[in-house]
């Protein structure tokens, strides 16, 4: 049921000044904050939203609406909400553009969630790296305080709102919802064990939401444009299988790669990669061939050629052995480009950021970085690849080896390379080390340490 | 009752208790092998050493369902009906790789290792690991780091349980130590200008499972293997802290915290575990000696002649006081009292000198060190009870001595260190008898007749009553240096009590004729009993 549509979220992309309040009140935004705000119920504004089906956008996909419910009933507070913006996947940046050219429609979603949720505190984090949507987004929230849109008693409802503006320092990890909460407090950004959950502890040991910027823009436009007109875009729930909420709604798709014209794309959920590369995309650059695909940052894996036509929506990627659609950033990488090389650079993206907590995690990306390591300086044998594999089949939340998803997420790439492209490696092993590639023993005898 | 299968034995837990699996599966006489979990500290589940399988058994239908992945035992509570395997293939394979990627980085020095013998990643290694290493990685450093006056941090062997990390923030409450840089690459450190100096510093050494953390006092000086452990008491204040003994042919080589749920939890302060060196400090006085009536130097006297000279020169001197020293047992107190009445039916009984320093010192983690430098004021002052319910002080001693009411003194001491001055013992001067009895010599042995050894801690056995009325039985560690006998050993004897000085036969005499001290009757549990709960049943 996919339906083309004119860009809404990315409605402000272009607009001269669309990123300032007065341009966003022209195109009907903070309308339907005051209708919410002058008629309706917290609870009519979750139901809102859980019968829109909207998922989170974040990357794990968890309905929105549900995870609102989660929150304790009749809690003295305070409840918080945080919203992640630490957008650190390589390959994404589609938060960014939101963030940058209309932060008042994520400032329009926080505050109507905030409403929703009971939160009298909204904590926006920030990825460090992104210095225009800081000084766009305190902007916005300057605004949005002058016209009396967040502050005490807004618009006479009762309701009352304080936004902060927190800048991270940098670390992957802290796009991890207990991490990012961790850092929020002041700490080291180690993830937390989970029970308890944030919806029952979880800021500053209090209820706490965490949704993506994405998500908060996708309810602005709910409420803008009602849950009928959301749920007709996009995958309906499967019939057949009761565990699937479906995939509504549209999609900010993050295209780069070896692409003719990489951009962040509006589509409906389910666009399939080939569409997505040949129409938005213009094509693989250069007239090439597409060797192999990531869906959604590179933590989610590969899809190879023959596996483009899967659809991009919250189902589509796992059927075909990816972890999921993650935050739907597709990269393409042309038949020209290693996948040795390609998984060099990912073991070495997680084992810098790997957070050190899990002993599974914290050693597995650094050991399966240096053996890529080796095997790129012509050092590799075949047994690798089945060590390569057992570090990438065996670490995860999945497995239950590690505390949070970044495990999973350094070991996917792993996983999928080694299965989907062995040929690659098994050839590019034999060619750069002839005389040592078939050896098994084992690894000769330690080195002595001196005395100290 | 809740009833829990521990690969597939049923046991049965108590209704209120909260046990994690670890802690279940111990019941049932399985050990879940685990770094980062301490029962003292936070539960961060971060080594994934004690990754398990776990399942719930249906109340009604008796159905097992077990959850599809692998979970940390610590993190893990268990309820009735929770089912734990911890010895499937796929726990087992886990370990393995957790023993592994450990190892990745380890220096693998354990030839130069303190921890050697006593560290959980050699037996772990040994239980669960692989004999073969696929990783051909070389990265064997062994880099030390100075974080304080007490440890030395080996930071190449650390495996990032941090335990220590968890201790300077949740007991001691310093929060001296800290984790830098990310994944393999982070490391403990301590923040700059802030070294690890906190009272209770040397507990990070225990709580390091493995050799990252070295103890400098103790650091070379004797492999573990080496030494033999005695249940023992700390001295060095009321506190009464547990311990262990560790030692090597008489000599101690540290002190480190018995579990002790009571008193000390899993914790001893600095000043306990370092306290011990004056035991073998060479100024101590090791031989009787006595001072002929026109002065001059001591004349060593054998002990058993000690037994009947001392006895007659007190018994000619006249009118007895003495002072029971509070770092005397309670055994020990009770035959000095009874021997000194034998000898003066009317002999002046006094409580000895209670050294103290400070306030009490309580820490976040609620461990508390006792202002009172002395470790059984409350267990002398019961027994002096028995003899005269005034319950007299050092201070209405020394009146006394002032007054001219005693011809002889008998003072027992035993202190560590120096504990009163020159104007302070000439009270003493001038008796007839001045019998002392110390580790040291001191203004007051300068002015004594007799100059008797005293035993240092961990060369006695008896029972201490520490400040919360809990009294601990150990028995003695270490010989005292050749031919001194200790306090007990001489009254046993005074007392014309025939064979070896036996401990436990006086403490059960003292039990009978006292009601205050009736709990002291039968055998002593290892975490020693409450006098005043017995008083109460």
């Amino acid at each position: 049921m996919t339906t083309a549509s004119q860009p809404v979220l990315l409605e402000a992309v272009g607009v001269p000044d669309g990123h300032t309040i007065a341009s966003y009140r022209s195109r009907g935004g903070y309308a339907p904050l005051e209708q919410v705000l002058a008629g309706k119920q917290p609870a009519d504004v979750i139901e809102m939203v859980k019968s829109s089906g909207l998922r989170g956008r974040g990357g794990a996909g968890f309905p929105t609406g549900l995870k609102w419910t989660f929150l304790p009933k009749d809690h003295p507070g305070p409840i918080y909400l945080c919203i992640n913006a630490d957008e650190s996947e390589p390959g994404t940046f589609n938060n960014r553009i939101l963030m940058e050219d209309d932060p008042h429609q994520v400032l329009e979603g926080i505050i109507l969630s905030s409403y929703a949720t009971r939160a009298s505190t909204a904590y926006l984090y920030l990825r460090y790296e992104y210095p225009q949507s800081w000084h766009r987004l305190q902007a916005a929230i300057d605004e949005a305080y002058a016209a009396g849109y967040l502050g005490k008693n807004i618009r006479g409802s009762g309701f009352s709102l304080d936004v902060y503006l927190h800048r991270g320092a940098a670390a992957y990890i802290c796009g991890e919802e207990t991490g990012l909460i961790e850092s929020l407090e002041g700490k080291r950004a180690w993830p937390r064990i989970k029970p308890p959950f944030p919806a029952i502890e979880g800021l500053f040991r209090k209820p706490t939401v965490v949704n993506n910027i994405e998500t908060m823009a996708c309810v602005a436009q709910i409420a803008r444009r009602g849950v009928d007109w959301f749920k007709s875009i996009g995958v309906p729930a499967d019939p057949n299988n009761p565990r699937d909420p479906g995939s509504y709604g549209p999609k900010l798709y993050c295209l780069s790669g070896h692409v003719e014209k990489p951009g962040c794309y509006e589509a409906p959920l389910g666009i399939t990669a080939r569409q997505l590369i040949d129409g938005q995309g213009g094509g693989v650059w250069k007239g090439r061939r597409a060797k192999a695909v990531i869906p959604g940052g590179i933590s989610m894996g590969l899809m190879t050629e023959s596996e483009l036509d899967t659809p991009l929506d919250f189902a589509g990627p796992g059927k075909v052995g990816c972890l999921g659609l993650g935050t739907a950033a597709v990269v393409v990488i042309d038949d020209q480009t290693s996948i040795v090389d390609f998984l060099h650079n990912s073991c070495r993206f997680f084992a810098h950021e790997s957070c050190g907590q899990c002993t599974p995690c914290r050693e597995g990306t650094s050991w399966s970085l240096r053996m890529l390591e080796r095997i790129k300086a012509g050092k590799g044998r075949l047994r690798d690849l089945d060590l390569l594999a057992e570090i990438g089949g065996t670490m995860g939340m999945m497995p239950g080896s590690t505390i949070c998803g970044l495990a999973d997420g350094a070991a996917w790439p792993i996983k999928n390379a080694i299965k989907k492209f062995r040929g690659e490696f098994e050839d590019y092993i034999k060619r750069t080390n002839p005389s040592g590639w078939m050896v098994t023993d084992p690894v000769p005898a330690l080195q002595i340490v001196g005395a100290h | 009752m809740p009833t829990i299968i521990v690969d597939g034995q049923e046991i049965e837990i108590g209704a209120d208790e909260r046990l994690n699996c670890i802690e279940a599966a111990r019941r049932a006489g399985k050990e879940i092998p685990h770094y980062c979990w301490h029962p003292g500290l936070s539960v961060v589940a971060s080594c994934r050493m004690c990754l398990i399988e776990t399942g719930s058994r249906d109340a009604a239908t008796g159905k097992i369902t077990m959850v599809p992945k692998l979970v940390p035992g610590c993190q893990t509570p268990v309820k009735d009906g929770t089912v734990i395997v911890t010895e499937s293939q796929l726990v087992k394979d886990s370990r393995a790789r957790v023993e592994e990627a450990l190892l990745i980085d380890h220096p693998i020095d354990c030839p130069i290792c303190d921890k050697a013998g006593e560290c959980l990643l050699q037996d772990y290694h040994f239980q669960h690991g692989q004999a073969e290493r696929r990783a051909d990685l070389h990265p064997f450093t062994s880099r030390r780091r100075d974080v304080g006056p007490t440890v030395t941090l080996f930071v190449d062997r650390c495996i990032m349980c941090t335990r220590c990390v968890r201790f300077t923030r949740e007991v001691s409450g310093t929060a001296e130590l800290m984790v830098t840089s990310r994944g393999a690459k982070e490391e403990i450190d301590v923040f700059p200008g802030h070294p690890l100096d906190n009272k209770l510093s040397g507990n990070v050494v225990d709580l390091c499972p493995v050799g990252a953390l070295g103890d400098k006092d103790f650091l070379y000086q004797q492999r573990v293997w080496f030494m033999k452990r005695e249940a023992n008491v700390c001295g060095g204040c009321s506190a009464g802290c547990s311990i262990h003994t560790e030692h090597n042919q008489d000599t101690i080589y540290r002190l480190k915290p018995r579990e002790n749920p009571h008193v000390n939890g899993w914790w001893i302060c600095d000043e306990g575990r370092y306290g011990w060196h004056h035991v073998h400090d060479p100024a101590r006085i090791v031989a009787a000696g006595r001072r002929a009536p026109t002065g001059g130097a001591f004349t060593t006297v054998e002990w058993h002649d000690v037994v009947g000279r001392l006895r007659d020169d007190l018994k000619s001197a006249g009118r007895l006081a003495v002072a029971v020293s509070p770092m005397l047992t309670v055994e020990e107190a009770w035959m000095l009292c009874a021997v000194a009445r034998s000898i003066d039916p009317e002999a002046f009984l006094a409580v000895g000198h209670v050294p103290r320093q400070g306030a009490d010192e309580t820490f976040p983690g609620g461990f508390t060190i006792r202002g009172e430098k002395c470790p059984n004021r409350l267990g002398v002052e019961a027994v002096v009870a028995l003899f005269d319910p005034a319950v007299r002080s050092w201070d209405d001693l020394v009146t006394h001595v002032r007054g001219g009411k005693a011809n002889a003194v008998w003072i027992t001491a035993a202190y560590p260190g120096p504990w009163l001055d020159e104007a302070a013992a000439a009270a003493f001067a001038g008796l007839d008898c001045l019998v002392v009895q110390d580790l040291f010599e001191s203004p007051l042995t300068a002015l004594a007749t007799w100059q008797l050894p005293a035993a240092g801690f961990a060369e006695r056995a008896g029972t201490w009553v520490n400040v919360a009325h809990r009294a601990q039985s150990f028995g003695q560690a270490v010989r005292p240096p050749a031919g001194v006998w200790p306090e007990g050993r001489l009254f046993w004897n005074m007392l014309g009590r025939r064979g070896l000085y036996d401990p436990d036969a006086v403490r059960r005499q003292v039990a009978e004729s006292s009601a205050a001290l009736v709990a002291l009757a039968g055998e002593i549990p290892p975490h020693g009993v409450d006098l005043r709960i017995a008083q109460l049943a």
